[in-house]
């Protein structure tokens, strides 16, 4: 048992930290993230050709890096951190992990070397106003000579109008539940696919609708067997929120050093606001939710590793995910809470940037369910076995 | 990163979980789950006959170097032996102060004769120990003690006079650790000593102090003219606050996990209890013990990472919040367990007042954010040495 990172880890984790400090600035995060696209092309192909983030833990043989779930992790809270604007959660957090679990050798060659050279992706399962479970998936598949036919909307499709790889779910017609449920793996050029932007509260990650209309995917589209992809598609949105929540711990960490900076600065009643004990006990608060968010988020990053292997430890993925999940969402967003006010009227200000981390709290708290939802997950794991 | 145990870790494992199966039986049985804090008044002779026990078969202070009677124990294999004796239903051991502060204490800071003197009783679970630091003025300020030693040249002997307070255990003890002045004219962590004194003599008297439970496990002790040998004292007079404090350093240890599987035991009845009686299926109660559960497991990831990290010995972040994190999240689950009992929460089991065992629990557990430093002043703790916020002003 080693539950803290090792020197590669740490040199990862600085890494990540130092580049995105450099390229992702308040002034970059606020001119990407008001365009349609939301992120800039060429810091994207920094990141995925030079840092080389995509491919981190893709396998080499199908031209990744070979690293772990916990490497990503610790890059992605860097990002959260300093709200870097990029298709990465999509590409990486759902599109990778889908491959991963659920592509054909013939898929992983394809589409996974296209993302380790810059490609973006993401997965699209949500109907309108869904929750995120398996009766989310409402766009139906039939069968159309030795392929597929596709019809229905999605939406909540993370960067789903940049995306040039998507993952799609579908289900047979009248199928219910967990039943009948394939996914798709397909270039977003495909005919029939239309897609729009939905513009989003929290402004540094993008959403997308995506509309099929008699889109028709040829037989290799397919991923896994049809109709029961219910298992791999709940694995992978396991993974993609243990990488949410790896995600908030940056959110809720950054929140608090830029609080408590913003708090040895002010001077009110002849002193440093900070001095005050009730702003001291709110900052301790926010330390705490942030290391136990941390614990957190890594053990559910190293329990990804052994899912990913599909070793004996990772049938506990989706229990560490709701647990990282209901923890680390309300961290966040009580840390970018309270950030606002500790900083006082200037944290209702567009020009402080505690507001964005606030926004972005929510919308990543909603992402994959929030904390109420991963609780009563938990709850029927715990309470609804055999009645004692 | 890894989270599995080495195959020799989890042989050691089977090996604790079949010497409890083996022995925590038979005419130990009645103490399996007992003891321990809010309970601590409970099958103390027997406890103590446990003891013995558990040091005959070698597992008393394992995680104490071999030539002071450990087995040099890894953190992994402390780990385990807690979880495990937890697990079993080992009752709350009443040597855990001589085990996990004092003999620390006295290898980190003890002379040899110290320890030739002081560390067989414990390690034979013999000799037991209290910690007598707190006084009526000297409670989260542990500095203001007032309580004096004066070394008396005729009888080369130290003499103690003063009042200690909260001192748990006291009754049940041999010994004691006090803080007290050295220098008289000293003021705050300056001019103090840290004194080994003997509980069974005639200037130390013990006052036990009801709780709210009905039952007392903590006493005021009183030193008038108590005499402690002149090499009782660890380290020099004067340097008393450096061994305290690397002391209360000790109190964060391993033994948090096996407190761990003690909090799980709670849960699980709680689970049960909600099971029985419908509690399980409010969706209120399902979020509050769906939490309770979240905050068990994230204590346990965050203890595995307070003891895999920090090899120079330095307090991790990690480490800072843990005394706040798990005295807050217990204090939630003694209320959750009475919100889930419902309108049989009040009924007590046995006239005049024999509390039930999660009744019990949920009135501790308000002490479990006061004892050991404060909520409050963990909070202090953290925001000035971890976020480096200003200090408190001093009156
Ligand atoms: C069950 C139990 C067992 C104990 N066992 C032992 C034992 O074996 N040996 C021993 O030596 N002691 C023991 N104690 C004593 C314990 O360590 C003290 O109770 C504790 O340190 C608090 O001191 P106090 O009770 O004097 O409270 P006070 O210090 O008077 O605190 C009262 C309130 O004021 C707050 N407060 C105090 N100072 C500050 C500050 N600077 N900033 C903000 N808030 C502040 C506190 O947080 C608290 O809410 C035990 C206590 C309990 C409850």
């Amino acid at each position: 048992m080693e539950f803290r990172f090792t020197d590669e880890q740490v040199m990862i984790r600085d890494t990540a930290e130092a580049f995105l400090k450099e390229v992702s600035t308040s002034e970059a995060v606020r001119e990407a993230m008001v365009t349609e696209r939301g992120y800039d092309q060429a810091l994207w192909q920094q990141i995925s050709q030079e840092m080389m983030w995509p491919a981190l833990h893709i396998p080499e043989e199908f031209g990744g890096l070979g690293l772990g779930f916990v490497e990503l992790a610790a890059t992605l809270e860097q990002m959260g951190r300093t709200l870097l604007c990029a298709p990465f959660l999509s590409t990486v957090g759902f599109g990778v992990n889908a491959l991963l679990v659920a592509g054909s050798e013939t898929q992983k060659q394809t589409y996974l070397g296209q993302i380790a050279e810059g490609k973006t992706a993401t997965l699209a399962f949500m109907a309108p106003g869904s929750r995120p479970d398996a009766r989310a998936v409402q766009v139906t598949c039939a069968a159309d000579g030795d392929g597929f036919v596709l019809n229905g909307e999605y939406r909540y499709v993370l960067d789903g109008h940049t995306a040039d790889i998507l993952v799609l779910a579908a289900r047979e017609a009248g199928s219910e539940g967990e039943q009948g449920i394939s996914l798709f793996v397909l270039p977003a050029d495909t005919a029939g696919v239309s897609r729009e932007w939905l513009p989003t509260v929290d402004q540094t990650r993008k959403q997308a609708s995506i509309t099929l209309q008699d889109v028709k995917l040829p037989a290799d589209a397919l991923m896994g067997e049809a109709g029961q992809a219910w298992p791999a598609l709940a694995k992978i949105l396991d993974l993609a929120t243990v990488a949410v929540a790896a995600e908030q711990v940056g959110v809720a960490q950054e929140s608090l050093d830029s609080s408590v900076a913003y708090t040895m600065e002010r001077v009110q009643f002849g002193r440093t606001i900070a001095s005050y004990q009730a702003i001291k006990h709110k900052a301790a608060d926010m330390m705490l939710k942030v290391e136990a968010g941390r614990s957190a988020a890594y053990y559910a990053a190293c329990v990804a590793d052994e899912a990913l292997a599909n070793n004996p430890l990772g049938e506990g993925l989706a229990e560490a995910a709701s647990i990282a999940k209901a923890y680390c969402s309300e961290a966040a967003f009580f840390n970018a809470g309270c950030g606002i006010q500790l900083h006082g009227g200037v944290g209702i200000t567009s020009e402080y940037d505690i507001q964005l981390y606030f926004k972005r709290a929510k919308s990543s708290e909603t992402l994959l369910g929030d904390a109420a939802w991963h609780r009563e997950r938990l709850a029927r794991q715990l309470l609804d076995g055999d009645a004692a | 990163m890894k989270l599995s145990f080495s195959p020799e870790d989890e042989q050691f494992r089977e090996e604790v979980a079949s010497w409890l199966r083996e022995n925590l039986r038979g005419e130990f049985e009645p103490i399996r789950f007992r003891g321990g804090p809010g309970d601590e008044h409970s099958f103390v002779e027997e406890r103590k006959a446990w003891e013995q026990k558990l040091a005959e078969g070698g597992w008393t202070c394992i995680g104490w170097p071999k030539q002071y009677g450990g087995r040099g124990a890894s953190i992994e294999q402390q780990v385990i032996f807690n979880e495990e004796y937890a697990r079993a239903g080992g009752p709350g051991r009443i040597g855990h102060i001589g085990e996990t502060l004092t003999g620390p204490t006295l290898i980190a800071f003890g002379s040899e004769a110290q320890k030739e003197r002081y560390l067989p009783g414990i390690r034979a679970g013999k000799e037991f120990w209290c910690q007598g630091y707190s006084e009526p003025s000297a409670g989260s300020d542990l500095a203001n003690v007032k309580s004096k030693a004066r070394f008396d040249e005729a009888s080369g002997k130290w003499i103690l006079n003063g009042q200690k307070v909260w001192t748990s255990l006291a009754h049940e003890s041999q010994y004691c650790f006090v803080i007290a002045r050295t220098d008289p004219e000293s003021k705050a962590h300056k001019g103090l000593g840290f004194f080994l004194v003997a509980m069974d003599q005639p200037g130390v008297t013990i006052r036990p102090i009801e709780q709210l439970t009905g039952t007392s496990e903590f006493n005021e002790v009183f030193f008038d003219d108590a005499e402690c040998a002149a090499d009782d004292i660890v380290g020099e007079p004067g340097e008393g606050w450096k061994v305290a404090m690397g002391l209360l350093g000790f109190e964060r240890g391993v033994s948090t996990l096996g407190q761990q599987m003690l909090f799980q035991n709670e849960l699980d009845e709680i689970v049960r209890v909600a099971k029985a009686n419908g509690a399980a299926r409010d969706p209120a109660l399902r979020q509050r013990i769906a939490e309770a559960h979240i905050g068990l497991r994230i204590m346990r990831f965050n203890s595995m990472r307070m003891l895999s990290g920090g090899e120079d010995g330095s307090l991790q972040k990690e480490a800072m919040i843990y005394k706040l994190y798990w005295s807050s999240w217990h204090r939630n689950l003694g209320k959750l367990a009475m919100d889930v009992m419902g309108a049989e929460s009040e009924i007590v089991p046995e006239a005049p007042y024999e509390l039930g065992r999660l009744q019990s629990m949920y009135l501790f557990t308000r002490a479990d954010t006061i004892y050991g430093g404060t909520n409050q002043i963990q909070r202090n703790i953290i925001a000035e040495r971890a976020l480096g916020m200003p200090r408190e002003p001093r009156g």
